[in-house]
């Protein structure tokens, strides 16, 4: 079973921390990290190849430094990694990322399944996962909590997987090749292995650009992207609330009176 | 810390094994002391991580490297939970003696299963009536066609239970004391080989620590350690020499656990409207632990690192560290503890058991005592003509 | 090509726009500001930032892509599970109205499903101008590929120049593929919608690093205008009795069942007896809960209250309770009208899941737990003094 996992490199959020003063988020000297979410694909991925046999391939679309984030992922397993920098791909929205991401997964050519996570933590969209699914036309099951089972006898090959909602999950049954975004709870990733970190650390990653992947620069980066950025700002700090002290039986006395018009 | 001019793959030992820590073992370490469990998890992710492949040769499933690797990895696992620390370190114990003396069969055999964690390994020398006084082992081995018979009691064996492998010492020759000491691998399932009651401890109580029982245990006679008979008690003193300094790394971790909760809560609590890591008194305390401390680790990694390099007598310097860290270990965790004041003396906070896991480095392997005297016979000798 | 430079003679060094890039691209060197172009995103948050005009940012406008004034129309999707439609769809109908108002046009919802034509007749008591129809066996559970191909027929059909849907686990699914497949722009997770009066497009506001900046966003040169809608933000639409609307049924020759998705069950889960993406009161529990029986103390407020019980992540992580129920970073985004942080010390990855709640109540026995820095209303005491008495309070003010 072939699989390619799209991952990105994001700003460690156990790190960032709010300036007092400007309420603007600090972003000095905070670490770079692989997106949460899609460590549990990359998990899941090294799972069923560890199952099934078959080759894991990990994506990822960022600057120089995201190369760290493949390697990570490579010494936790992962056999092969592409990397997709270029300055044409910066400033690219989520419909312009999926582009670029699925002729990159085109032009690995052979697999069976596309892994995403369910979201990446800085933009919060869940868009590029099934975007990508579009553009390549396959189908796709978002917020996957398990797969069930996996039959890779029949043809053609199938996967039946539990998507979580808002009320509970739905089960569906995919032909491969497929897409899925995961959530936390399908598994517990793995910490890298010694092994791999050294193996990790003397691969050679090849970088991809437009010209390798024969995108035209109208269709990626702010020019081809629908969506553009027009002000970023800081929400208005919450004012201090409201501290309630005393015995509690008069506290909630007081919260109740404070809050009985919103019940 | 002082930069100890580690390479690039031990600064990756030691980072991954923070991680393995950190995340796999800190947040369990609280229920596997209070239940007394063994760190199943934390023994899996530690050989996920392929930390259970150092000091083990490449050609035998291994990463290769030497004590100074193992030495680091042990001092990041006892900076979090030195139970979890000696289940590990105990393993090495336990592969020590296959690794030094054992045949090219019993090395092909056994290493490789050890290197990738499937295998958990314990040693057995300890008994009842024999604790300090090694010589005075009770367990025999008596040859029986191509088979040894082994009949006895071992206590106190860390990782008994649950290791799958047992190197042990028993006598093939009573009368003639250390050098009718042999070796033997045992494995878990043998015939007439069990387990007794498992031990209360307090400290380290993630390590299981039980008795191993010997009836009429039949084994092959391949298990014979290096094939010779009477190699018992040098290999008991080689391994020593070798997991000594993985004792002191031990001890090294745990103070510095403690030192670490300690300068956080003092720059944290209040009294007198300000933090106590503004109070001279407790500048001083602090600024004394860390300072012992880094003193251990640098006697420590020197000793590693003779060790490495194939120094020969490095018994009394081994037996050095760890005197020296596990007394620092002892004291850092106490004064840390006072720092914590009435907290620290309460389960709530994770210091007091830094306190507990400390002492037991000042009794295994050789108590201080027994260290100092390994110092004092070699001073005789070296000075003493 | 777009560019940004920072012009040298301008520049004060002032370190203004560090602080305002979210991506971490700017350095002071030399007492001048210099951007990494590798990590600059071009949003222009600095440029915003500047007090001395020094950096420029040359934005090249793309082509736009068709006849854009051909687009008319604020459409809503009616998402809908067992042919009921969800509570989400009433505010994106209200929203709509409001949007409709301002460009002089109309409101349209589209539904799909499978015998759930008497659902179109509640839309348009909800606000719905226009319900487009399509009632088809193959429609009856949503499957984004049939729904994409159906509902990508009609936008091209109808030319609507504003699509929104519920940011649900549906919703943000479905349209991703839809934007992709028409070739428009979308926003998600929306908080506010707004019409530029000028130039008649609409301005997307939307949360980003879970809350801690917020991005204003516009897709100008491409129709429909797209984007997903936080629940529980907007207020819902009420049914007028008096409304009237039209229902364009639309049958779709071309809608070829995709074959390679089947979908073969739905299963509600017994624990997520009320969920709480729907929830417009949220009980949540920490590690300050101690143990997983406490819970019950909270099952009993949030059933006095008539909400739903979240956690934190390290209840989940302990085992106290089911992952469907973590709030914050690696669970869900919850936006009610009440939350009650219980024995929860409001890491970041918590505060950015709850801090959009309208009200936040927060009891901890720690006075300096950063959940007090977002909450309303403070008590710094135990859990387990508090939550008992208020339960008793509930109870007999009813």
């Amino acid at each position: 079973m072939n699989i390619v996992v799209c991952i990105k490199q994001v700003p460690d959020s156990t790190e960032v921390r709010i300036d007092p003063e400007t309420n603007t988020l600090i972003r000095e000297g905070v670490a770079s990290i692989i997106n949460p979410f899609d460590m549990y694909a990359i998990e899941e991925a090294i799972r069923l190849k560890e199952r099934f046999g078959g080759k894991t391939t990990v994506i990822t679309m960022g600057p120089p430094q995201a190369d760290d984030a493949l390697r990570e992922a490579l010494s936790m397993g992962i056999d092969e990694a592409v990397h997709l920098s270029d300055r044409a791909f910066a400033g690219s929205d989520t419909w312009a990322t999926s582009l670029i991401l699925s002729r990159a997964v085109k032009k690995i050519a052979q697999f069976d399944l596309l892994v995403c996570g369910k979201q990446a933590s800085d933009g919060d969209t869940a868009q590029v996962g099934p975007g990508i699914a579009a553009h390549l036309n396959l189908p796709q099951a978002t917020y996957v909590r398990r797969i069930d089972t996996v039959h890779l006898d029949t043809s053609p090959k199938i996967m039946v997987v539990e998507r979580l909602v808002e009320e509970g999950y739905e089960i569906l049954e995919l032909q491969l090749p497929a897409l899925i975004t995961v959530v936390k709870e399908i598994n517990e990733p793995r910490l890298p292995s010694l092994r791999g970190k050294m193996k990790a650390r003397k691969e050679q990653i090849p970088v991809w650009t437009h010209k390798d992947l024969n995108l035209e620069e109208d269709k990626i980066g702010l020019n081809g992207s629908p969506t553009q950025v027009v002000k970023i700002f800081t929400p208005p700090a919450k004012q201090g609330g409201k501290i309630l002290q005393g015995e509690p039986k008069d506290i909630v006395e007081e919260l109740y009176k404070e809050i009985k018009d919103f019940l | 810390m002082l930069n100890y001019g580690f390479t690039e793959e031990q600064l990756m030992i030691k980072d991954l094994a923070r991680k393995v820590s950190e995340e796999k073992i800190k947040p369990k370490s609280k229920e596997w002391d209070e239940k007394e469990e063994f760190p199943a998890e934390a023994i899996k992710a530690l050989a996920q991580s392929d930390l259970f492949a150092l000091c083990i040769p490449e050609a035998y499933g291994g990463m290769g490297g030497g004590l100074i690797e193992l030495c680091i990895a042990t001092e990041e696992v006892s900076r979090i939970d030195g139970g979890v620390a000696a289940s590990y370190a105990a393993s090495f114990l336990g592969m020590f003696p296959i690794l030094l003396f054992g045949t090219e069969e019993q090395k092909k055999k056994y290493l490789p299963q050890i290197a990738s964690g499937k295998s958990l390994t314990a040693f057995a020398i300890t008994e009842p009536e024999a604790g300090s006084d090694a010589s005075a082992v009770a367990t025999t081995a008596k040859k029986d066609g191509p088979s040894y018979v082994i009949n006895g009691l071992k206590h106190f064996i860390t990782n008994g239970g649950d290791a799958d492998i047992y190197t042990i010492i028993a006598a093939t020759a009573k009368n003639k004391g250390p050098r009718g000491l042999s070796g033997f691998i045992v494995e878990k399932g043998d015939k007439g080989f069990d387990f007794g009651k498992k031990e209360e401890k307090l400290g380290i109580r993630a390590s299981s620590t039980r008795e191993l029982i010997f009836q009429d245990c039949k084994i092959p006679q391949d298990r014979l350690l290096g094939a010779r008979e009477g190699l018992g008690f040098i290999a008991t003193m080689k391994t020593f020499d070798q997991s000594r300094p993985g004792v002191a790394s031990q001890a090294v971790g745990i103070a510095q656990g403690a030192l670490e909760l300690a300068v956080a809560y003092a720059h944290q609590r209040v009294q007198f409207g300000q933090k106590i890591s503004s109070f001279q008194g407790i500048q001083w305390m602090l600024a004394d632990m860390s300072t012992k401390v880094e003193a251990a680790r640098s006697l420590v990694y020197s000793v590693a690192r003779a060790v490495d390099r194939g120094d020969k007598d490095i018994a009394a310097a081994s037996a050095q560290a760890k005197l020296f860290a596990s007394d620092v270990a002892m004291e850092v965790t106490t004064q840390a503890v006072q720092i914590f004041g009435g907290y620290g003396y309460m389960k709530d906070y994770p210091v007091e058991k830094h306190m507990r896991d400390a002492k037991i480095t000042q009794i295994y392997e050789g108590t201080n005592q027994i260290q100092k005297g390994i110092i004092a016979l070699h001073l005789v000798r070296e000075y003493g003509k | 090509m777009s560019s940004i430079r920072v012009i040298d003679s301008k520049c004060t060094g002032c370190s203004l726009c560090v602080k305002a890039c979210p991506f971490g691209a700017i350095e002071i060197k030399d007492r001048l500001a210099v951007i990494d172009l590798t990590k600059c995103n071009i949003c222009g948050a600095c440029k915003d930032a500047c007090k001395f005009e020094a950096i420029e940012v040359v934005k090249k406008v793309g082509i736009p892509k068709k006849d854009l004034s051909s687009y008319k129309g604020v459409w809503v999707f009616a998402e809908q599970r067992d042919s009921v439609v969800s509570t989400v769809v009433f505010e994106l109908l209200a929203k709509a109205q409001v949007l409709a108002k301002d460009l002089r046009t109309y409101v349209g919802a589209v539904l799909l499903g499978h015998n759930i034509k008497e659902q179109a007749q509640k839309l348009i008591l909800r606000g719905a101008d226009k319900v487009f129809l399509v009632d088809e066996p193959g429609l009856k559970n949503y499957i984004a590929e049939n729904y994409t191909s159906a509902i990508s027929h009609i936008i091209n059909k109808y030319k609507p120049e504003i699509f929104l849907a519920g940011a649900t686990s549906c919703g943000r699914s479905l349209v991703s593929r839809i934007a992709v497949s028409i070739y428009a722009g979308l926003t998600a997770d929306c908080t506010g919608l707004d019409i530029d009066p000028v130039k008649d497009i609409l301005i997307q506001t939307r949360p980003a690093f879970g809350g801690n900046i917020m991005a204003r966003i516009i897709s100008p040169n491409f129709r429909p205008q797209m984007a997903t809608v936080r629940h529980k933000v907007m207020p819902e639409a009420q049914p007028d009795r008096s409304r009237k609307g039209e229902v364009i049924e639309e049958k779709i020759d071309s809608l070829s069942e995709d074959k390679r998705v089947k979908f073969v069950d739905f299963i509600k889960e017994v624990t997520s007896t009320v969920n709480i993406a729907e929830a417009d009161i949220i009980v949540s529990g920490g590690r300050g809960m101690q143990a997983p029986e406490n819970f019950k103390l909270l099952e009993e407020l949030a059933q006095a209250l008539g909400g739903a019980v979240g956690s934190s992540r390290a209840a989940v992580d302990a085992g106290w309770y089911p992952y469907s129920h973590q709030v914050g970073q690696t669970g869900r985004t919850v936006c009610p009208k009440m939350y009650i942080a219980c024995g929860i010390s409001g890491q970041i990855q918590h505060l950015v899941g709850m801090q959009s709640s309208k009200v936040i109540v927060a009891i901890n026995k720690d006075p300096d737990a950063p959940i007090f820095k977002v909450a309303n209303y403070g008590i710094v005491a135990d859990v387990f003094d508090v939550v008992p008495l208020l339960i008793r309070k509930l109870k007999e003010s009813k």
